[in-house]
């Protein structure tokens, strides 16, 4: 079916190789090259070498990627948690089910964007119904402004990601658990074992590479996050919720600082491909395998 | 019998299954409490849930507001679908080359693609930028088109290819038997039999186009006529005075398409899902 020197398979790769390279690979390869500039608005660019990146590392750029990894690990912990608990319940075999199914989805399924306004209005302070429904039940005692505060803003945007997050996460693992085989449960079942022992003991290892994979997904997904918290906060308040994504972009399109944003994309992308490959690495290595499921 | 719960599981699984709902439904349920309001109603304190001056103006007076809201809903759907058409021209016969041949570098393509997935649209920001303004092509739709499925591309395409790795080889043989020719094959032998396949890949794909077309929107397009409905709404958001009500009831109606699509289409999504479909 394949000959040597076949032109065939190249001429079917050629229109999704043509669109990567002009999207993705050449704006790659141009981060790179302007990263060493100090591209800006002005007419004439020169090449600077390293400076970019010294600056960056004498601003402070450490507390930027504290909180960006702090920002992830929490909004990916809970959206794998979660996600785990509400598969759980969407598989449970009770009445009402099919609903269930269908009103988990609408957070997934609206833009991002209108999903984020609609938080925004349930964070304010005076008006929202969060603040309102804590005054209500006395848990505080007057308005709380959740974008005022660095702790509570990035809390909020936490939330509010994980909101996001948690349908599409909570249906990758029913879709897992519904492709574990019904005679595990049955086998165990008839030698006694509890809902809760078959959860731990057939459920949950046999769920692991499916865990694992989401969480590497998820991880850079959220990694990767920019529209909630742009719209949410734009970055504060006083760069409280300013991740590595939201800095970068702030540097360059709203600074335009082309070359100091460019180094901090390439920080960014080199961090990724590092956490990837220690996160792949460890797979490999606990389960010996050679690798997750696909 | 196996799947019978006791009663106190039960009440554990729908206290379980309230308190989801609440938490994933509340903001819909308050933006639409919020735009029943009449404007000066909403800002109260204390705060109520129900109230009885409660009434549809917003949804009449965001008309005025918002005279562009039917266009920015049509600009979210064709954005969206020439998306998925565009990705899927590409995803499909790529998909096919790496599941049914061997070549140089086939390998390298597929991990190419593969860490592709790992880069996000925000970090090639500032060469994308440049790239749109001397092809021409900002404050275009196609300035939001192409970049949105280029980035779909990868993981289309791993989808893709695992559901030809399903289809047997033999269907080809036969047709080569035939005398077909292989453009034909794909064409007229493979593709009817990958349609379901070829579905949960556009369905995925046409969902992360819609939802996220906020980033080149905001870079990409100062025109107001070509918005999709985020940046639409984001500028009525940025005001001085935000008018809550109709903006609720603009994002409510403005949303309410694509909720009704995918009323119709769950039963494809779910089984989409189950084949290993992700998407942000």
């Amino acid at each position: 079916m394949t000959r040597r020197r076949d032109l065939f398979p190249y001429l079917l790769l050629l229109p999704a190789l043509a669109l990567t390279l002009a999207i993705v690979a050449w704006p790659l390869a141009e981060t790179f090259r302007l990263s060493f500039t100090d591209a800006s608005m002005k007419p004439v660019t020169t090449y600077v070498g390293f400076a970019n990146y010294a600056k960056i590392f004498r601003s402070g750029f450490e507390e930027i990627i504290g909180r960006t990894l702090l920002w992830a690990s929490l909004s990916v912990s809970l959206k794998i948690l979660l996600g785990l608990l509400v598969a759980v319940l969407l598989n449970a075999a009770v009445p009402g089910r099919a609903l269930f199914r269908i009103l988990v989805m609408p957070p997934w399924i609206v833009p991002i964007a209108i999903g984020v306004f609609m938080w925004s209005w349930m964070y304010n302070g005076q008006f929202g119904m969060i603040s309102g429904l804590l005054q209500r039940f006395g848990l505080i005692s007057e308005p709380f402004e959740f974008m005022a505060y660095s702790t509570s803003s990035f809390i909020a945007t936490v939330v509010t990601d994980v909101w996001i997050g948690v349908p599409l996460v909570s249906l990758y693992f029913l879709a897992a658990m519904q492709g574990i085989s019904k005679e595990l449960y049955e086998a165990a079942w008839v030698d006694g074992a509890s809902r809760l022992y078959r959860f731990r003991r057939v459920t949950l290892p046999l769920l692991l590479p499916s865990i694992a994979t989401m969480a590497l997904l998820s991880a850079i997904w959220t990694f990767n996050s920019f529209d909630i918290i742009w719209i949410l906060t734009e970055g504060g308040p006083r760069g409280a919720t300013t991740t590595m994504i939201i800095d970068t972009y702030k540097t360059a399109i709203s600074r335009f600082r082309y070359g100091e944003g460019a180094a901090r994309a390439v920080l960014i992308l080199l961090f990724l491909s590092a956490f990837t490959s220690v996160y792949v690495y460890l797979l490999l290595r606990l389960t010996r395998k050679g690798g997750t499921h696909d | 019998m196996i799947d019978r719960y006791r009663w106190y599981e039960l009440v554990l699984i729908y206290a379980g299954i309230l308190l989801t709902l609440i938490f994933l439904l509340a903001p819909f349920l308050e933006a639409f409490m919020v735009s029943l309001r009449p404007l000066e109603m909403i800002f109260r304190i204390p705060y109520r849930f129900f109230t009885d001056d409660m009434s549809v103006d917003a949804y009449v007076a965001m008309w005025s507001s918002v005279p562009d809201l039917p266009l920015y809903i049509f600009n979210s759907f064709f954005i969206a679908v020439s998306v998925t058409v565009l990705a899927l021209a590409c995803i499909i016969p790529a998909a096919y080359a790496v599941s049914r041949f061997t070549f140089f570098g086939r390998d390298a393509i597929l991990a190419a693609f593969l860490g592709i997935n790992m880069i996000g649209a925000a970090v090639l920001i500032i060469p994308l930028y440049k790239l749109m303004l001397s092809a021409g092509l900002l404050n275009t739709y196609l300035a939001m088109i192409i970049p949105g499925a280029a980035f779909s591309v990868p993981t289309g395409i791993f989808l893709m290819r695992s559901y030809f790795l399903r289809i047997p080889r033999e269907l080809e043989e036969a047709a080569y038997v035939d005398g077909a020719g292989r453009l034909y094959t794909l064409w007229r032998v493979i593709l009817p039999v990958s349609l379901p396949g070829i579905m949960v890949v556009a369905i995925t794909t046409f969902i992360a186009a819609y939802a996220q077309q906020f980033l080149f929107a905001l870079t990409f397009n100062a025109v107001d006529e070509y918005n999709p409905l985020p940046m639409g709404l984001y500028q009525f958001f940025g005001r001085e005075r935000v008018l809550w009500n109709e903006l609720m009831a603009a994002s409510l109606t403005g949303i309410l398409p694509v909720l009704l699509v995918y009323l119709f289409l769950q039963r494809h999504i779910v089984a989409g899902l189950t084949s290993g479909a992700v998407k942000e």
